[in-house]
């Protein structure tokens, strides 16, 4: 019992601990954005292995997703004759909640995984220290730019996600079931708000791009400078992405959609 | 840092279509577009009942959407519903006689305002009023006076 | 060994330092003096915080007591930026040549002059193929830091450390794991570095030969204390039995071949736990 306390009471210092040092990077990586800024190459270059590399595998996953909810949707719809409302279930899944969370869960496997190791085995092989060395600072040439492009990014790879989805349930809808292309358009437009429905997937992704960013490159930069330490960091980076994006989600949830 | 140009065209183009994806959502799946780009007009109709109506259902005439509800109030002294319709100022040629009905679309369906155009050489205009109306068929309601009729016929 | 000497030509001085990296005590009130121009090696075996020594004058960490001093500068007393500066002067090369592997050879030697200076890339082209001159490498300019020899790698962390022609440099065991021929040439390039530009060194190694051949003085490091210190000479003569067993390399003397344990014969014949 004393023993299980004992390791309670370690298990809440270190994780307050490294909540610490989390939050005392994060500014420091925040703060290092002001100069990236006149440097666009070094964010070019992020946005290119982090946003163009996980392009395929977004609109790929939106495609085949929409596609589903079209199927899904289409034999619970018209079970109640109500087959036309079709655009808006699946626009409303999309846009609210898949859109933003799936795409933030693949984005984390794909790009912060990417992220943690490269960062993880820069530490390791000396290359962080070594650029400490030669007086520059790493946080700013490193870090920064990589967590402003991830974002930027995910708000977009969210929208490509929902977007492309969208056209995947009318694909199917339409195309193979036979839903009237226009009540699929007409009755979605009648449905979704510019404001409350796509703003506040919007502002879910950018939520989540920042929190799966910050996780990613936080674990790498703090992860043990070996390589069973990196490949810890690496599954701890996609877990801990995973419970903060969903567990966010419900949070932004409630208070986005609650009052309504 | 090879094949910068390259990587640049791509990343240029990742960014412009995240930014179509979003536009595409903004105007095609949400009703952004309907009624910003183009001005309207707005009318007010008083209903007896105006059922589930809410603000932002459809205003259609012949089954076509020309606008959407934009408020609606409860007026304490005539006891009506007062719904105020924004139309788009292409349809400017609706006569003042014209009937206003709430209907539902479908069985289960949201309920929408439906316009009938009348006869009159009037047109309406910005604060315009619609006289006539019919109310929303409340489901239980219309059961109820079906199973009384009937059972007065009974008797 | 008078901890109170500072030489007017020192450039870097360790004075009293202490640290300690959890319970273990790496360095007990040690002084260290490097004079300019000259070449000094910190001799010790594996494990005795070497490259531990290099952070600290470098300002990577902070040491419980004492104090570091470079060029005239307490290294942790110094603001960010001050510190920063400072960096530039001194250039320091890492056991693994902490190359960055996203670049080829050309870029990593050309990353501290883009970072630091605005000089123009037909400028940074001509200081970059004479520092690959100087290490030897300047037909490897395009390959990547992966396709590279660990000899390879290591000069071309030592033309990217000259890059900004700092006034001294620190390297952290050259000599590990290189065959023959590459220890050759980082003896030499490390000499002629020395001579040509007139750049203070620090080696920290454990290879004995090598070091010896090369180091004007040598300070020899156990369990966080200087154990001896002199000319190379002076060192091959020391009557301590510890600096006669690390120069030579006998496996037996005060340092034991066999880590602590019980009597040999009583461990065999007892029975019962695995341990």
């Amino acid at each position: 019992m004393i023993d299980f306390l004992q390791q309670l009471g370690k298990n809440t210092r270190t994780s307050f601990t490294k909540l610490g040092r989390g939050s005392f990077f994060l500014l420091q990586t925040i703060s290092g954005i002001l100069s990236v800024l006149p440097r666009p190459r070094l964010l070019l270059n992020q946005m290119y292995s982090i946003g163009v590399l996980s392009f395929l595998i977004i609109t790929i996953s939106g495609l085949f997703v929409g596609m589903v909810l079209g199927l899904q949707g289409y034999y619970v719809l018209s079970d109640f004759g109500a087959e036309e409302t079709l655009g808006v279930m699946v626009a409303a899944s999309l846009v609210r909640e898949l859109g933003p969370v799936v795409s933030a869960l693949l984005f984390a496997g794909r790009a912060g995984s990417a992220l943690t190791a490269e960062i993880g085995l820069m530490k390791a092989t000396e290359q962080l220290s070594g650029m400490e060395m030669m007086a520059v600072d790493p946080i700013k040439r490193i870090i920064s730019p990589r967590f402003l492009a991830g974002f930027l990014s995910m708000p977009l790879l969210a929208a490509l996600f929902s977007a492309i989805g969208v056209i995947g349930g009318q694909m199917v809808g339409s195309g193979l079931l036979g839903v009237d292309e226009g009540a699929y358009w007409s009755q979605m437009q009648a449905n979704m708000d510019f404001r409350d429905d796509i703003l506040n997937g919007v502002i879910k992704s950018i939520v989540f791009g920042f929190v799966s960013s910050w996780i990613a490159l936080f674990e790498g930069y703090d992860a043990i400078p070996t390589s069973e330490g990196v490949s810890r960091a690496t599954t701890r980076t996609v877990v801990n992405s995973a419970f903060s994006i969903l567990g966010l989600d419900f949070i932004l949830t409630v208070f986005m959609f609650g009052d309504n | 840092m090879q094949h910068t140009s390259t990587q640049d065209t791509l990343v240029g183009l990742f960014v412009a279509s995240g930014i179509v994806g979003l536009f595409f959502l903004a105007l095609q799946v949400s009703n952004l577009s309907s009624f910003t780009e183009h001005d309207s007009y707005t009318v007010t109709a008083r209903f007896e009942n105006s059922g589930g109506l809410k603000v932002k259902s459809p205003v259609s005439a012949a089954g076509v959407k020309i606008g959407q509800v934009t408020a609606i109030s409860f007026d304490p002294k005539t006891y009506e519903s007062v719904v105020k319709l924004s139309i788009d100022k292409q349809y400017s040629t609706l006569p003042d006689d014209t009937t206003a009905s709430v209907f539902t679309a479908g069985l289960l369906g949201e309920q929408y305002v439906n316009l009938d155009a009348g006869g009159s050489e009037e047109y309406l205009k910005e604060g315009g009023k619609i006289d006539v109306t019919n109310s929303a068929i409340i489901l239980e309601k219309a059961l109820g006076q079906f199973l009384f009729k009937s059972a007065e016929e009974k008797k | 060994m008078d901890n109170s000497v500072t030489s007017q030509n020192s450039l870097v001085s360790v004075q009293s330092l202490s640290f300690s990296r959890g319970n273990k005590k790496i360095f007990d009130d040690i002084s260290l003096e490097f004079e300019r121009g000259k070449i000094t090696a910190i001799m010790g075996p594996s494990g005795t915080g070497k490259t531990t020594l290099l952070k600290l004058i470098g300002g990577q960490l902070f040491p419980e007591q004492g104090s570091v001093t470079v060029d005239g500068n307490n290294v942790h007393r110094l603001r960010r930026s001050d510190l920063y500066n400072l960096r530039k002067r001194m250039g320091m090369l890492f056991q693994s040549g902490a190359l960055l592997t996203d670049m080829s050879v050309f870029d990593n030697v050309a990353f501290p002059l883009r970072e630091h200076t605005h000089l123009p890339e037909s400028m940074i082209r001509t200081l970059v193929l004479m520092k690959l001159q100087a290490v030897g490498l300047r037909g490897a300019r395009k390959l990547m830091p992966n396709e590279l020899s660990g000899g390879m790698a290591r000069r071309i962390a030592l033309a990217r450390a000259i890059a900004l022609d700092p006034m001294m440099i620190m390297y952290d065991e050259p000599f590990t794991g290189q065959d023959p021929i590459s220890k050759g040439a980082l003896v030499h390039l490390i000499k002629s570095l020395n001579v040509t530009l007139g750049l203070t060194s620090i080696i920290v190694s454990h290879d004995v030969q090598e070091t010896a051949a090369i180091a004007d003085y040598i300070y020899v490091i156990s369990e966080g204390k200087v154990v001896g210190q002199g000319t190379p000479k002076e060192i091959e003569q020391s009557e301590s039995d510890w600096v006669q067993q690390f120069m030579t390399g006998a496996a037996d003397g005060p340092v034991h071949f066999h880590y602590p344990a019980k009597d040999y014969v009583d461990d065999l014949l007892s029975t019962g736990n695995r341990y």
